[in-house]
């Protein structure tokens, strides 16, 4: 973790608070954690006064995704569906990172329960772009990368279902880690789609990422798809096998970006890496499986906000059928409701077979690619999108163009495999572009060094 | 009328697993004189980011549970979600297994022999309870989670009789098997009767009514016959096209099934297989460990019991407590037919609140066997065993050990024939009025105590009349 430059742990947690102030133009955070996060600083450094044993993260401030379970405040998914909801537990990853000592100064805004490429869709408002107020910050994580891009927290936690880490990542040029799926738990984060739900960070250097993703990572008695940690396990990175996916490098993908990525191939041959081309022609299919695949799992989780138990009830509602009708068409943005009309849609009897089914084939056809590409590569490389963070509003007529965003991260998702966004250059504008290296499940750690070693080189 | 006509009838049985926990969830699955939502977890709650943790015992009961079934289970299987919006069901979906069920096709046999074909058996998650008032309703969710297996049979069932019989062995099975309290005034168990009336040898079968959450083998078998009796005499009326495929309820007080909903707007379920809950995958060891701690079926007392020569009625009536039945078996185990026999009638026809052990009725059986004790004697034994007591000390504390002293009989006997009170009978009897040797011997036992032994009374006393 950056050096604390021999400050205390309250300047750094009074610093963070500070610049979250001074960025508010940004509309970064849903709400600062002010109080306790300063009484925490207080208590770390009594506690390191003391020569207590406190952490790896003793006293570092770090942000939150606004979909992560902690008892401190609400957690609200950027939703008017959960403005009101205080959870009573506290998240896996939350309590991992806070063992060590790191400490919550904020949740982060994002796209609502995380439907969306570019933190516009939150009952907040959007997230600025951290280069370019003009343009979106990225999503659903958009809060925490522009946290992050400004210096603000050194890193904040957030969830990738299918690039809403990496995507915000490469759009404010800082590296946002999606793990292998089932490597860190997702108890207590608000649940998108459990089949490709991931729980990840962004962070300034891939070192800190690292250290970061391996305190969360780890089998979890509360989630049973964890698997046991292999962030710690030492890596062979010398002269890997790299594999350019030309699917991505072509059309319709900006020239900038291609050229950015390119210039982070060429650090991969310099540094003594071999590089070759691959093609996986399924890959273009992965886009139109995801949107069934996952609107279908979000239909289904999110059945649950039907404004009886907690969560946003319509005022005056009489019946239960104006409970229901009336709570959900006020409580949810008009994104959720079309991905709960489209995954009904595929789920309703009659269309189960032609669409689900037939969308679950083809992703196990995806993961099969994926298995052979990797007998003869260890890492695959492609851009994180198509492009670098776009206007504000500009995708607001076409749905589809929106969609489009996550043609390239949503494909490691349906596998369950690690992907890296790490930062490769600038547009001539001064946009980021950021590229994506892949790996075979539970390579994490391998891509990150990966990261590492070529973060340094020139 | 009726002998036109035959119902056919298939039943689904909801059995609520003998578990400490939910199937989900870690809170207790007891909720029996609990407040309301005393037993709620925050995955039961289900609030944002909770996740269902599967409850290992109960897939151990219901893999018992198929054994018991004579099933085929099934070493990989799945858990789906089944959705509707109902405030009893929190997550807005119940998890149950729609495509790849635990258990596959099983058969249960009768007490009168008839087979019953079981399709397929599952685990599912019970909801919750709704109670109403004038314009709210309140949710209890202590329910809400509870592990649940449903045994779906094939509808081979054609009598009232058998649909009682079917779910009486349905629940012995489940409780010798261990899977299942079987506390029926709880709801552990629960029928749904799926029932349609055709004309005996049809080859097309009728509309078919469904009578749910019956929880009484008698309410099994009156509602069966009392919807047989309408559909039939609708059919005769020639006004079968009135019998509509829809859910009936059933109601003790009025002997009637009333219409509830019906199944035309048939509600779409969108199943889709839960990604929270990883596939299951039964190694073979796995089973086998848990068959090996499978406790007797009642078949296996059954077999037991008729080859010991127990009458049927008999071997039925212990099997309705699986106590008894072990106790028979043990006794069994540790003497012969004759013996055994002794103690199934006292099993099947002496009520005790507590029952004695197989070496106490052992014992006593015996004592009977050798004239010790006399059968009435006996059975007011059996009501009074205490814990540690041997048959023999209960008897002498209670002063009902037979008298086989000839010499104390005979000085019995002397003394009532002596008796005024018996000089009319005693003359009697030298008369060659037979009848009289009762009321003699009535005295005697009288005057015995009731210790005497009434065989070798008679044999004394007819002697000593000449």
């Amino acid at each position: 973790m950056k050096k604390s430059d021999g400050k205390s742990s309250l300047e750094r947690v009074k610093e963070a608070l500070a610049a979250a102030k001074k960025y508010e133009a940004y509309n970064i955070f849903t709400k600062l954690n002010e109080k306790k996060a300063l009484a925490r600083a207080v208590e770390i450094d009594r506690r390191i006064a003391a020569g207590e044993e406190v952490g790896r993260l003793a006293g570092v401030p770090y942000a939150l995704k606004d979909n992560f379970s902690d008892p401190d405040d609400l957690t609200m998914a950027s939703v008017e569906m959960l403005k009101n909801y205080h959870a009573p537990v506290t998240a896996t990853a939350v309590k991992r990172i806070e063992d060590e000592g790191a400490i919550m100064i904020g949740w982060t805004n994002m796209d609502a329960f995380a439907h969306g490429a570019s933190t516009e869709n939150s009952v907040f408002g959007v997230t600025l772009n951290s280069r370019d107020k003009t343009r979106v910050s990225g999503g659903s994580s958009g809060g925490s990368a522009v946290a992050v891009a400004l210096d603000i927290v050194p890193f904040a936690l957030g969830s990738d279902t299918g690039g809403s880490i990496r995507q915000p990542a490469s759009y404010n040029g800082v590296f946002g880690m999606k793990p292998t799926f089932g490597a860190v738990s997702r108890y207590g984060v608000v649940a998108m789609a459990s089949s490709t739900d991931t729980v990840g960070c962004l962070a300034q250097t891939a070192e800190d990422t690292r250290l970061v993703m391996s305190i969360m990572a780890g089998e979890d008695e509360k989630d049973h798809t964890t698997l046991p940690d292999f962030f710690d396990q030492p890596v062979e990175t010398s002269k890997l096998r790299v594999g350019v996916i030309g699917d991505f490098m072509g059309e319709g993908v900006d020239t900038e970006v291609v050229g950015a990525v390119k210039d982070y191939i060429k650090k991969l041959e310099k540094a003594g890496h071999e590089v070759a081309e691959v093609s996986l022609p399924i890959l273009k299919y992965a886009l139109a499986v995801y949107y069934i695949v996952v609107p279908a799992e979000i239909s289904s989780n999110l059945s649950r906000y039907d404004g009886i138990r907690y969560g946003y009830r319509a005022k005056d509602a009489k019946t239960l059928g104006e409970i229901y009708g009336r709570s959900r068409d006020e409580g949810f943005m008009p994104e959720n409701k079309r991905r709960i009309m489209i995954g009904n849609f595929v789920l309703s009897s009659g269309f189960f077979d032609a669409y689900y089914l037939k969308a679950q084939k083809v992703r196990t056809l995806i993961i099969k690619a994926y298995e052979e590409a990797f007998e003869k590569y260890d890492v695959l490389v492609c851009p994180v999108a198509p492009g670098p963070a776009f206007k504000v509003g500009e995708h607001d007529d076409d749905i589809l163009k929106l969609y489009l965003e996550d043609v390239m991260t949503t494909p490691p998702s349906l596998a369950g495999l690690p992907a890296l966004a790490a930062p490769a250059g600038e547009t001539k504008s001064g946009l980021t572009v950021g590229v994506q290296l892949i790996g075979p499940r539970g390579s994490d750690a391998r891509l990150l060094q990966l990261a590492a070693e070529i973060e340094g080189a020139k | 009328m009726s002998g036109k006509y035959e119902m056919t009838v298939g039943i689904e049985c909801h059995v609520q697993l003998a578990t400490r926990t939910k199937l989900f969830s870690a809170v207790d699955n007891d909720a029996r004189e609990k407040e309301p939502n005393a037993c709620v977890s925050p995955v039961d709650y289900a609030l944002p980011g909770m996740l269902p943790l599967l409850n290992a015992r109960a897939v151990e009961l219901a893999v018992r549970a198929g054994y018991a079934l004579g099933a085929k289970i099934n070493q990989r299987s799945h858990f789906d979600r089944k959705h509707y919006f109902y405030p009893d069901l929190p997550k807005g979906y119940q998890t149950s297994q729609f495509y790849k069920p635990i258990i596959g096709e099983g058969k249960v046999v009768l007490a009168n022999g008839h087979e019953v074909r079981v399709e397929h058996a599952h685990l599912e998650e019970d909801a919750g309870k709704l109670t109403h008032f004038g314009d709210y309703s309140l949710v209890d969710l202590n329910r809400a989670g509870t592990p649940l297996l449903e045994i779906v049979s094939m509808p081979d069932i054609h009598s009232a009789e058998d649909a009682r019989l079917y779910a009486e062995e349905l629940w012995r099975l489940m409780t010798y098997a261990g899977v299942s309290y079987g506390d029926l005034y709880h709801g552990n168990m629960r029928f749904d009767v799926n029932i349609s009336v055709a004309p005996v040898g049809a080859k097309k079968l009728g509309t078919r009514v469904e009578i749910k959450n019956l929880n009484s083998f008698r309410s099994v078998e009156r509602a069966a016959a009392y919807e047989f009796g309408r559909q039939t005499e609708l059919i005769e009326a020639g006004r079968g096209g009135e019998i509509r495929q829809e859910t009936r309820g059933w109601s003790d007080a009025t002997g009637k099934t009333t219409a509830q909903r019906s199944k035309e707007q048939a509600q779409d379920y969108r199943y889709m297989p839960d990604p929270d809950v990883p596939p299951l995958n039964l190694a073979e060891e796995y089973i086998a460990g848990v068959l090996a701690e499978m406790p007797k079926l009642p078949e296996d007392y059954r077999a037991a019991f008729r080859e010991a020569g127990v009458p049927s009625e008999i071997v039925e009536l212990i099997l309705d407590r699986q106590s008894y039945a072990e106790l028979l078996m043990a006794v069994l185990e540790e003497s012969d037919a004759a013996t055994g026999k002794i103690v199934a009638n006292w099993l099947a026809s002496v009520v005790m609140d507590e029952a004695p052990t197989a070496e106490q009725l052992l014992e006593l059986a015996k004592m009977v066997q050798g004239s010790e004790v006399s059968q009435t004697a006996a059975k007011e034994l059996l009501v009074n065993f205490s814990d540690g007591k041997t048959a023999r000390e209960l008897a002498k504390e209670m002063n009902l050990l037979q008298e086989n002293d000839d010499a104390a009989l005979e000085k019995i006997i002397d003394g009532v024939m002596a008796s005024p009170a018996a000089a009319a009978a005693v003359a009697d009897v030298r008369a060659g009025e037979m009848k009289a040797v009762g009321f003699l011997i009535g005295l005697i036992m009288k005057e015995s105590g009731g210790k005497a032994n009434p065989a070798r009374a008679r044999e004394l006393l007819l002697k000593k009349l000449g």
